[in-house]
């Protein structure tokens, strides 16, 4: 009764869940792709994922008790972000890099603005072009797959690179069986996960949709090859398409938080993609367009606060 | 202590150009792509503002308050002309890899500082100390985040490897990295509650920070009588 008396300001209606639980969701979520990473490719991507999550949470830890702030640690977020960094490398990439993108990406990105919350930018993403950019040759070094690990070209730049689309098999990149990061390949695992975090209310299907509607139909238009199918599924199946949309560009800090807002925003995300992979020099263009994406977020929201309910009336 | 050597301090230390003012940020993020480029650039813009300084200081009774910012630029730009012209017949290495850096010395607001936050207002010998501790101060500066952009981004310092080539994250030596570099280190500044104009730890001169030319111009009645007084 007394709880029932009690005034506050709003919000007055509170759900249980936390901070812990939606970020242990999203972990639970890319568990599929990374076990189907480490059984592809074996021990190096298990020792990246472990090594990269382990530096994201103790960076995080040690920057907190070195300022004398709340530790956080606890709230997952910190694992999330060494998972995604970890998922977003190749996997023969040598440990110790990924862990020095884990420090960039919680110190720099995240804590230096004032932790979790406050980072305009995807930690993980930026400290994967961090690394893009710092160690070009190894972040693109593919490996396929297979008994006899060649090193090959993932399905984009294969097609950018004007390779024959007759040898494109839209089943093996559905699955995973083509070159890539660790955690982008298997489209099937992906969704798997995906529809987990829908179905358990984590991320709304929005972002997701309109972000991959917006690519499908940028290609259609300038990718140069009219309707085919084909094509279509791979610049949709072939990077890191799924994995960043569902991932990556639904992070609750770096999206808009109106409705209409979040649509903009997977259009914009569509357009730039589409933009650095068809006219830009790289093959693929996810993570430029999520982090330059995430500056114009904080514009967004403001620009598509939804009416107040009894004020659609009212004229401007 | 001697007021010439208190200048030259003053420059290194106290109002450290680009730790303490935030002056001249363009030259300093542009040039620090490695500790011998540093040094190159912080040696050239020494030279200028010595010399402009003394020029300046020289002049100051002859150029009218009105179009004193012309008469400065064309003080400074044909100095720099004059380094510029030495460095390509004499160190043409250094000439190549500064490129457009060098003729932008003329805009370094380093130097249109100096020149009218002190060189108009005071002897010519004291001037030329003045702009001979800015421009060790800058210098020095300029050499360490050169150096430790181009340890990091190259794992070497002024050439000599010290780290394998194969463990420098090369985006330290490319734009960003200066970004990120100078950021860290005032942030450290700051943490440190060391004197900056980035944490009201400074009290830094009026003209110089200020970025309010229109304010300075209006005040220049008044000022040279608080500047003498401080030498005296």
């Amino acid at each position: 009764m007394k709880k029932m008396l009690n005034l506050s300001s709003n919000p007055h209606i509170r759900d249980e869940v936390n901070t812990a639980e939606i970020m242990r969701d999203v972990v639970i979520a890319m568990i599929p792709t990374t076990l189907y990473g480490i059984i592809q490719w074996g021990l190096n991507p298990a020792l990246v994922v472990l090594f990269t999550v382990a530096v994201a949470v103790l960076s995080e830890f040690l920057y907190e008790k070195f300022m004398k702030m709340p530790i956080t640690i606890g709230d997952w977020s910190a694992a999330v972000t060494g998972l995604i960094l970890a998922l977003n490398c190749p996997p023969d990439i040598p440990v110790w890099i990924p862990c020095v993108g884990a420090v960039f990406a919680i110190i720099a990105i995240k804590m230096l603005y004032g932790g979790l919350g406050k980072n305009w930018m995807n930690p993980a993403l930026g400290a994967r072009c961090f690394l893009l950019i710092s160690f070009a040759g190894k972040m693109t070094g593919w490996t396929t797959i297979g008994a006899d690990a060649l090193s090959g070209a993932t399905p984009l730049a294969y097609l950018k690179a004007g390779g024959d689309m007759a040898k494109i098999n839209i089943c093996d990149m559905f699955l995973g069986r083509i070159p890539g990061t660790i955690g982008e390949v298997s489209k099937l695992c992906l969704l798997f996960g995906a529809a987990y975090l829908i179905i358990k209310k984590v991320i709304s299907p929005k972002i997701p949709l309109v972000y991959i509607g917006t690519v499908a139909v940028f290609t259609l238009l300038f990718g140069g090859h009219g309707f085919d199918v084909t094509y279509l599924c791979s610049e949709i199946l072939g990077g890191g398409l799924i994995f960043g949309a569902f991932f990556m560009a639904t992070d609750y800090v770096t999206s808009p938080i109106t409705p209409n807002g979040q649509i903009i925003y997977g259009v914009i995300l569509g357009i730039m993609t589409g933009l650095f992979r068809l006219f830009g020099g790289s093959a693929e263009g996810v993570s430029y367009a999520i982090i330059l994406t995430n500056i114009i977020v904080p514009i967004i929201n403001l620009k598509t606060i939804p009416v107040a309910f009894g004020r659609e009336g009212e004229k401007k | 202590m001697n007021k010439y050597l208190e200048r030259i301090y003053n420059g290194i230390i106290k109002e450290n150009p680009t730790f303490i003012l935030m002056l001249g940020m363009c030259p300093t993020l542009a040039t620090t792509t490695s500790a011998f480029n540093a040094i190159g650039m912080g040696l050239s813009t020494t030279a200028v503002l010595m010399f402009s300084n003394m020029v300046i200081s020289a002049l100051r009774n002859v150029i009218p308050n009105r179009v004193r910012l012309p008469g400065e630029i064309v003080v400074i730009a044909s100095l720099v002309t004059i380094v510029q012209l030495l460095m390509q017949a004499y160190t043409p290495a250094v000439y190549e890899s500064l490129g457009i850096y060098i003729p932008l010395i003329v805009v370094n607001c380093i130097i249109l500082g100096r020149a009218e936050a002190y060189a108009l207002f005071n002897a010519p010998i004291v001037s030329f100390c003045d702009g001979l501790g800015m421009g060790i101060g800058f210098t020095f500066s300029l050499t360490v985040l050169g150096a430790v952009r181009e340890l990091i981004g190259k794992g070497s310092v002024f050439g000599f490897q010290l780290i394998p080539s194969d463990f420098s994250i090369g985006i330290f030596a490319l734009a960003p990295g200066a970004f990120i570099v100078l950021a860290f280190l005032s942030a450290l500044q700051n943490k440190l509650r060391l004197p900056s104009a980035t944490n009201g730890g400074q009290e830094v001169p009026e003209f110089v920070t200020s970025g309010d030319v229109l304010g300075a111009f209006n005040k220049t009645e008044e000022a040279p009588a608080s500047e003498e007084k401080k030498e005296a």
